[in-house]
């Protein structure tokens, strides 16, 4: 009887350990089982992505539509060239449409929005935005407004 | 010249002691007990003595410590005014660091202490010679099931510490101390990834899993079989099972974490 008590006990261990992996794995690091949505590749050149970084989210309207793949430098137009993951249910965006590196909050992440454009033809796999805005640098900001402050007083 | 000496057969003697806690090591993995009945039996057993009977323990200073670095969280990112990153502190900091480490230090204190007491109380009261009179090889049958029911459980520790951590400060930080409920989840869930932090916590535990219950045994099978040896044996296995994986923890932080 106590070996039966001691198998029970340790079976429920051994449970409450798979237990506490799966709600780590769903709650903490929000990993979802069917991950493996269809998407299609968009690509756009920044001058600036300033911490963007891979696995950030693509958003319209501020809604998730997407992921960045990756991040690579344009040797020869010296630019960002940024890979994106789009969900295959939103394909109407427009190939005018542009592109812009936000910023969620002060000092939150880095992440990508795209301003819908008004062209009948609608972004594919492969395709380039070709409009696009660089991050805000608070840094370049900060000295543009000192300096400008500076010209003022004289 | 003579200090010369001694220092040279100091080093051969703890050469020799390495080598031979190397083969103590690999003898105790591969020879379980060969009928599978038998070893599961055996298996289970130590897995009880080891794993459920740490359970509380764990689940308790795993809670506690979830909530005071929700506490000490939240008091500096408060002055910033991102109150919700507390949820990415605590669960970055328990997952990569905490849980592995104050889990197998808990561990080493707790199971690896009584392991090596038990075996060197065994010896010391010849019942591991008596094994060896009847037959039985006594790496098989007393040290292998509790080497290798040291491994299984301190992984599954260290998960179940994490998880009461969470818990803990997701109680401090959204009940007592008002954090937003949702921003909580969701500021953790942006910065934890499956791979890079809940994974290589579990390799960092599976690490010192081995390190400690290596220690903990090879301490017990070879102390001086009277109760101040084992005393001091046991007290060596807590001490040098602390130091290892203190000094495991920083090689291992600096090849996982360490490429920015």
């Amino acid at each position: 009887m106590r070996s039966k008590r001691s198998e029970l006990m340790v079976g429920c261990f051994i449970v409450l350990g798979v237990a506490a992996l799966v709600y780590l794995a769903v709650q903490v690091s929000g990993l979802a089982f069917s991950s493996k949505k269809d998407t299609y590749q968009v690509v756009a050149r920044f001058d600036d992505i300033a911490g963007l970084t891979s696995r950030a989210k693509v958003s319209i309207a501020g809604v998730a539509v997407g992921n960045v793949e990756s991040i690579t430098f344009d040797k020869d137009l010296y630019m960002a060239l940024v890979t994106m993951n789009i969900d295959s249910d939103v394909n109407n965006i427009p190939t005018d449409s542009s592109i812009a590196v936000l910023t969620s909050g002060l000092l939150g992440e880095k992440y990508l929005g795209i301003s819908i454009g008004a062209d009948d033809e609608m972004l594919k796999n492969g395709s380039e935005i070709y409009d696009t805005q660089s991050a805000l640098v608070l840094e370049t900001l900060i000295s543009q407004f000192l300096f400008k402050g500076g010209d003022s007083e004289k | 010249m003579k200090s010369i000496g001694l220092l040279g057969a100091s080093l051969l003697d703890w050469l020799e002691a390495v080598g031979r806690a190397g083969i103590f090591l690999v003898q105790s993995i591969f020879r379980l007990p060969v009928r599978f009945k038998e070893s599961v039996n055996l298996l289970v057993k130590q897995l009880y003595s080891v794993g459920v009977l740490s359970l509380v323990i764990i689940i308790v200073s795993g809670a506690f410590i979830g909530m005071v670095l929700s506490l000490q969280g939240y008091s500096i990112l408060a002055k910033f005014g991102s109150e919700e990153a507390v949820g990415q502190l605590l669960a970055l900091s328990l997952l990569r660091e905490l849980s592995p480490v104050v889990t197998a230090l808990l561990f080493a204190g707790r199971a690896g202490s009584s392991l090596t007491a038990e075996i060197g109380l065994m010896k010391a009261t010849e019942q591991l010679s008596s094994f060896e009179m009847m037959g039985v090889d006594p790496l098989r049958r007393v040290i292998a099931p509790r080497f290798i029911a040291g491994v299984i459980c301190l992984p599954i520790l260290s998960l179940i510490f994490s998880a009461s951590g969470i818990l803990g400060g997701h109680l401090v930080s959204v009940e007592w101390l008002g954090v937003y409920d949702g921003a909580f989840w969701s500021s953790m869930q942006q910065s934890v990834y499956f791979d890079t932090d809940i994974l290589n916590g579990l390799i960092k535990a599976l690490c010192f899993s081995v390190v400690v219950t290596w220690i903990a045994v090879y301490q017990g099978y070879e102390c001086v079989p009277t109760s101040e040896g084992i005393g001091k044996a046991t007290t060596r296995t807590v001490v040098l099972g602390s130091l290892a994986i203190l000094a495991l923890d920083f090689v291992l932080t600096a090849a996982m974490f360490g490429d920015f």
